[in-house]
C-alpha cells in the first residue's frame, strides 16, 4: 500500500503559501518554484537512480551539471544569430542543439568516469566518497583550464524571452518553458520505468541487486546504462539552468550540488517519484520563503529536509530497505 | 540411477576471512529432489550461493550438465537454466506479484499455458495478481517466490529453506505444491529443516556439518534409521514431526 500523505505534501505547501500574498504572486511564485523543481529534478534524478540502483554516492554529479552548461554556452556561441533571430524555429532550433549537446557530451564523460573511476569502488562508500570528490575537483579544473574562470553569458533563445500574463501575474515564458521540459521528461521516465522491461529490472536492481541477477539480468551493464543516462540529464539540467541564469561559472554544478542531495534525501534514496516531488518541493519553498521572508531563504530547503526526515526518516518514498 | 545434473567436487569457499566450505562433495540427480540437511550453520546456504555464483567457490568444481560453473557469473549461471529462492525469498516487494513474475520470463513475456500452471499450482497469487508483492503474507509471498522460479522452464531449482517461519497451513500448501513439481520430474535441490517435508519430497539426501558433507544416500534410508539421524542431525525425525 503505497502511502497518501506524502502525495499531498505539494498542494498543503501550495495552499498555506495562499493566503500569505497576493493571487498574481502567488501565481508568480508557484509557476516559478515549479519551474525552478523541474530543473532541480533533471539535475537530481540521475543521481538518485545511480545511487538507488547500485548504492554509489557519486559527489562529481555537480561536474556533469556543470559541464552541460559549459557545452550549451560553446554550442550557442555560434548559434547567436539564431538565438536571437525573429523564428521561432531557429530559436528552438538552436536551443535543442545545445540541450541535446549537453546531454550527449555529459552522457559520454559518464561513460568514461564509470569505467575510470566508479567500476573500481562499487561497495566501498567512503573510497566513493573520496575519489568521486577527488573526480570533481579534477573535471572543475579542466573546465577552468578550457573555458577559463570568467563567468560566460548565455542568452536565452529570444522566444523564450521575456513574460506573459496569467490571472493577473507576470509569468516569465522560459519559466514555463521549463516546466513543460521537465514534465516531459519525467513523463518518459516514468514510461520507461513502469512500462518497460529495461525500467522493470531498474525498478527491482533498486531494491534487491542480488535476486536481479539470480534471474539471470547483467546488472552492471544495466548500472552503465543508468549511470550515462544520469549523466546525461544532469548535463541537461545543468543546460537549462545555466539559461535560466543567462551565466555559466566554473562552481555551477557545485552549488547546485547542496539542492540536489536535499531533493534525493527528501524524495527517499532511489525513488525517482520521490525525487521529482522532492524537488518540486525544493523549488516552491525556496520561492514562497524567498518572498515572504528573504533572510530566511537561505536555511528554507534545510528545514525543510529536516522537517521531512523528522517525519519520514528514510524520506518521503524510501525504496527497499534503504 | 539418474544422470547427474549437480556435482560439487571438493568446493571451498570463504567468505571474507571464513573459510566455510571445506571440500563440499554432493550430486544431484536429474529429475530427483535432492535433499541437503544440517543443523544451522553447517555450510547449507553457502553451497546454495556457492552454486549460484553469489560467493565464488575458492577451490573445487561445481558442473552442471557436464559444465564447470564454478567461476561463472551469477547472470550466466542463471540462464543455464537454474533458479533460486534463497532463504529471504528475493520478492521484490515495491513490484506487483504480476512484475515479480514477469522478471523472470523471457523476452517474450509470460507463456499462457505455464501462467496457467503456475496459476493452477498457487491459486492465491491470481487474487493478488495485480497487487504489491509488499502486502503479500510470508507464505503468500514463499508461494510467489516458487511461482517465479517455475514460471518458466528451468532445469533446476535451487531452494532454500521454503518453510522458515510459516504457520503450519501454508506449509502444508507448500508441500502439495513440491509434491506436483516432483511428480512432474522437477530437479529440485532443496536446503530444508522441516524434516516432514524432507521425509515427503525427498529422493536422496546430502547431510552437512562444519561445511563437509558427513552423509549421502537415500533419503527413504535416512528417514528409516532413527539412530543416523540422531547421530547427524541431533534429533530424530519422528522427535520433530
Amino acid at each position: 500500500m503505497k502511502p497518501v500523505a506524502p502525495y499531498l505534501l505539494l498542494p498543503v505547501i501550495m495552499l498555506l503559501a495562499f493566503p500569505l500574498m497576493s493571487g498574481p504572486s502567488w501565481i508568480a511564485l508557484t509557476v516559478a518554484g515549479l519551474a525552478m523543481g523541474m530543473m532541480l529534478f533533471l539535475m537530481a534524478s540521475g543521481l538518485a537512480l545511480v545511487f538507488g540502483l547500485m548504492d554509489v554516492l557519486n559527489f562529481a554529479h555537480g561536474g556533469f551539471i556543470t559541464l552541460g552548461a559549459y557545452i550549451a554556452v560553446s554550442v550557442l556561441a555560434p548559434l547567436t544569430g539564431w538565438v536571437n533571430a525573429g523564428s521561432w524555429e531557429l530559436n528552438l532550433m538552436a536551443r535543442a542543439a545545445a540541450m541535446l549537446a549537453a546531454a550527449i557530451v555529459s552522457g559520454a564523460a559518464g561513460l568514461a568516469f564509470e569505467a575510470i573511476v566508479i567500476r573500481r569502488v562499487y561497495g566501498a562508500h567512503l573510497q566513493q566518497v573520496l575519489i568521486t570528490v577527488g573526480g570533481l575537483i579534477v573535471a572543475d579544473q579542466l573546465i577552468v583550464a578550457i573555458w577559463g574562470t570568467q563567468p560566460l553569458p548565455l542568452q536565452k533563445p529570444a522566444v523564450l524571452r521575456g513574460s506573459f500574463q496569467l490571472g493577473g501575474a507576470a509569468i516569465e515564458t522560459y519559466r514555463m518553458a521549463a516546466v513543460v521540459l521537465g514534465l516531459l521528461v519525467y513523463a518518459g521516465m516514468h514510461f520507461i520505468l513502469n512500462r518497460t522491461r529495461i525500467g522493470l529490472v531498474v525498478r527491482a536492481g533498486v531494491e534487491n541487486r542480488e535476486m536481479v541477477e539470480a534471474l539471470g539480468y547483467r546488472i552492471t551493464r544495466l548500472f552503465v546504462g543508468v549511470f550515462v543516462a544520469g549523466s546525461a540529464l544532469a548535463g541537461l539540467g545543468g543546460a537549462m539552468w545555466a539559461q535560466y541564469q543567462e551565466t555559466v561559472t566554473p562552481a555551477i554544478g557545485a552549488e547546485m550540488m547542496i539542492l540536489v542531495f536535499i531533493v534525493v534525501i527528501i524524495g527517499g534514496l532511489g525513488s525517482i517519484g520521490g525525487c521529482f516531488t522532492g524537488a518540486l518541493l525544493v523549488g516552491l519553498t525556496a520561492n514562497y520563503i524567498g518572498f515572504l521572508a528573504p533572510k530566511l531563504a537561505l536555511g528554507s530547503n534545510i528545514a525543510l529536509m529536516v522537517l521531512i526526515l523528522l517525519w519520514r526518516p528514510r524520506g518521503l518514498f524510501p525504496v527497499g530497505g534503504r | 540411477m539418474a544422470d547427474l545434473l549437480l556435482t560439487l567436487s571438493g568446493v571451498h569457499t570463504h567468505i571474507g576471512p571464513y573459510h566455510i566450505l571445506h571440500g563440499v562433495d554432493f550430486a544431484v540427480p536429474d529429475g530427483e529432489v535432492t535433499m541437503l540437511l544440517g543443523r544451522n550453520g553447517a555450510g547449507k546456504t553457502t553451497t546454495l550461493r556457492s552454486i549460484m555464483g553469489l560467493w565464488t567457490p575458492t577451490a573445487g568444481q561445481i558442473r552442471f550438465a557436464g559444465q564447470d560453473i564454478a567461476a561463472m557469473a551469477t547472470p550466466e549461471i542463471a540462464r543455464l537454466g537454474i533458479a533460486y529462492v534463497p532463504e529471504t525469498m528475493g520478492i521484490f516487494t515495491q513490484l506487483t506479484v504480476r512484475e515479480n513474475l514477469l522478471l523472470a520470463t523471457g523476452p517474450a513475456g509470460f507463456k499462457p499455458h505455464k501462467l496457467a500452471e503456475v496459476l493452477a499450482l498457487f491459486p492465491v497469487i491470481e487474487l493478488k495478481f495485480n497487487q504489491q508483492a509488499g502486502g503479500l503474507s510470508g507464505g503468500q509471498k514463499q508461494m510467489l517466490a516458487i511461482a517465479r522460479a517455475i514460471i518458466e522452464d528451468r532445469r533446476l531449482l535451487v531452494i532454500d529453506e521454503p518453510t522458515k517461519g510459516l504457520a503450519p497451513g501454508v506449509i502444508v500448501q507448500l508441500i502439495e505444491g513440491f509434491q506436483r513439481l516432483k511428480a512432474a520430474r522437477t530437479t529440485i535441490l532443496l536446503v530444508e529443516q522441516n524434516f516432514e517435508m524432507a521425509r515427503a519430497l525427498g529422493d536422496s539426501v546430502a547431510v552437512m556439518e562444519d561445511g563437509c558433507i558427513v552423509h549421502r544416500g537415500a533419503m527413504a534410508d535416512l528417514a528409516a534409521d532413527t539412530a543416523l539421524q540422531e547421530h547427524l542431525l541431533g534429533l530424530s525425525l519422528g522427535a520433530l514431526q
